[in-house]
């Protein structure tokens, strides 16, 4: 792959996807295209970009993907799936007992482990929740992943990842070498494809949203401008939760972190009191609007 | 330092479980089958027992039986670690006291998902 290569790649992925990648990913780029490249027949990487510039769109949705593909496992890092169980539902049960409904967003959903682990975690709740009406919204770039979450159908590594035994036998069928998710969990999550750079408002509101480990792949300025959006998506009383590692400190004031639990975020009364719009940077308008 | 018991008939899935659990920060012990397992929690118990299924002598299902019915036999976390691999083994594993269950092949990665399930780190 020539530095030319790269460049066109890197700018391709940033439009496409918001993908931000540094300078020195080019074994990243070159593990997740060649399987791409061999698979339609091209020699290398910058067969594929010619190809690409050719206009070939298909091909190009293909390298968007597999770009923007990423490891997932079942209640990933356990500890926001425990506040979902512990401090968020019993919160909501209280503050939702009219409409007697609950509406949940798993952004950039991958293959399904984070939706269908909030799923088995309401499950799992018990009568509290028996007879509400349970939303979860699974959003991701790509199709093939979501095609692949649909089926609920998992590798025997994959089921080993994250879910407790007890789960497993409770919501999985084995079927020869892969387990398949139950048709009654499956059909709690709703997958619709969708790209976080572009508008989401047509989703609707959400009391809980799960956007973790997506955001660290955009630089400074579009993660603020996802912020903002997301702020408009969530219940006023609504939480979001953020991946391990990610935090809105430095980037965003609309958010800000639950005191007492880590990784989970609240609007910030403060920010809510300000015309909209008024703390967005000029580009980020731009984006928002896209 | 905490105490993981490695029971396989395998040298070699000891030799690569014990890499694993080192890395985990316990202190293996390995028998050959569950009676030698059996023997070594007679004279003390492990804080977790990683448990092959079929082993000559006596095999896991029947220590697990055993361990649970010594005095205090229901305090060390017991997962499974076999190529049986149906739901019908995970149950009556299960039934009898275990407390994970892991199906062969496996990787760092599963055993530590599998240990932190259970509380063991």
């Amino acid at each position: 792959m020539t530095p030319l290569d790269y460049e066109f790649l890197r700018k391709l992925l940033k439009e496409r996807s918001g993908l931000d990648l540094s300078s020195d990913k080019q074994y990243l780029v070159e593990s997740r295209l060649l399987p791409v490249a061999r698979r339609t027949g091209l020699a290398g990487i910058t067969e594929l970009v010619q190809k690409m510039k050719s206009g070939a769109e298909a091909l190009t949705s293909e390298v968007v993907e597999a770009m923007t593909t990423n490891e997932t496992f079942f209640f990933r890092d356990k500890i926001p799936f425990d506040h979902l169980r512990d401090a968020i539902l019993p919160a909501l049960i209280q503050s939702r007992a009219n409409r007697r409904s609950i509406r949940i967003w798993s952004a950039a959903s991958s293959t399904g482990q984070e939706p269908y682990s909030i799923a088995m975690c309401l499950r799992e709740y018990g009568p509290a929740l028996s007879g509400w009406r349970i939303e979860i919204v699974a959003t991701d770039l790509s199709q093939e992943v979501l095609e692949k979450s649909k089926a609920g159908l998992y590798s025997q590594f994959e089921v080993q990842r994250g879910l407790p035994i007890q789960l497993l036998v409770k919501y999985f069928t084995q079927l020869g070498e892969v387990w398949q998710l139950s048709a009654d969990i499956r059909g709690m999550v709703q997958h619709r494809q969708l790209n976080l750079l572009q508008d989401f408002s047509h989703l609707g509101k959400f009391d809980v949203i799960f956007c973790r480990n997506v955001l660290i792949y955009f630089d400074q300025e579009t993660k603020a401008a996802i912020f903002e959006r997301l702020a408009k998506v969530l219940e006023p009383d609504g939480t979001l939760i953020l991946g391990a590692a990610e935090s809105v400190v430095g980037i965003t004031d609309t958010f800000r972190p639950s005191q007492e639990r880590r990784g989970l975020y609240q609007l910030n009364p403060a920010r809510g009191a300000r015309p909209i719009g008024a703390a967005m940077p000029l580009g980020l308008k731009v984006v928002a609007a896209r | 330092m905490r105490t993981c018991l490695v029971v396989d008939d395998s040298s070699v899935i000891r030799k690569v479980a014990r890499r694993i659990l080192e890395g985990l920060d316990f202190q293996i012990i390995e028998a050959e089958d569950g009676e030698q397992a059996l023997e070594i929690c007679k004279r003390g118990l492990p804080d977790a027992v990683l448990l092959d299924w079929n082993m000559p002598v006596m095999d896991g299902y029947e220590f697990l039986g055993a361990l649970r019915r010594l005095p205090g036999g229901d305090g060390p976390k017991v997962v499974f670690c076999t190529t049986e691999n149906d739901v019908a083994h995970i149950a009556r594993a299960l039934h009898a006291g275990a407390n994970e269950y892991i199906m062969k092949p496996f990787d760092k990665d599963i055993v530590t998902a599998k240990f932190m399930e259970v509380g063991l780190i």
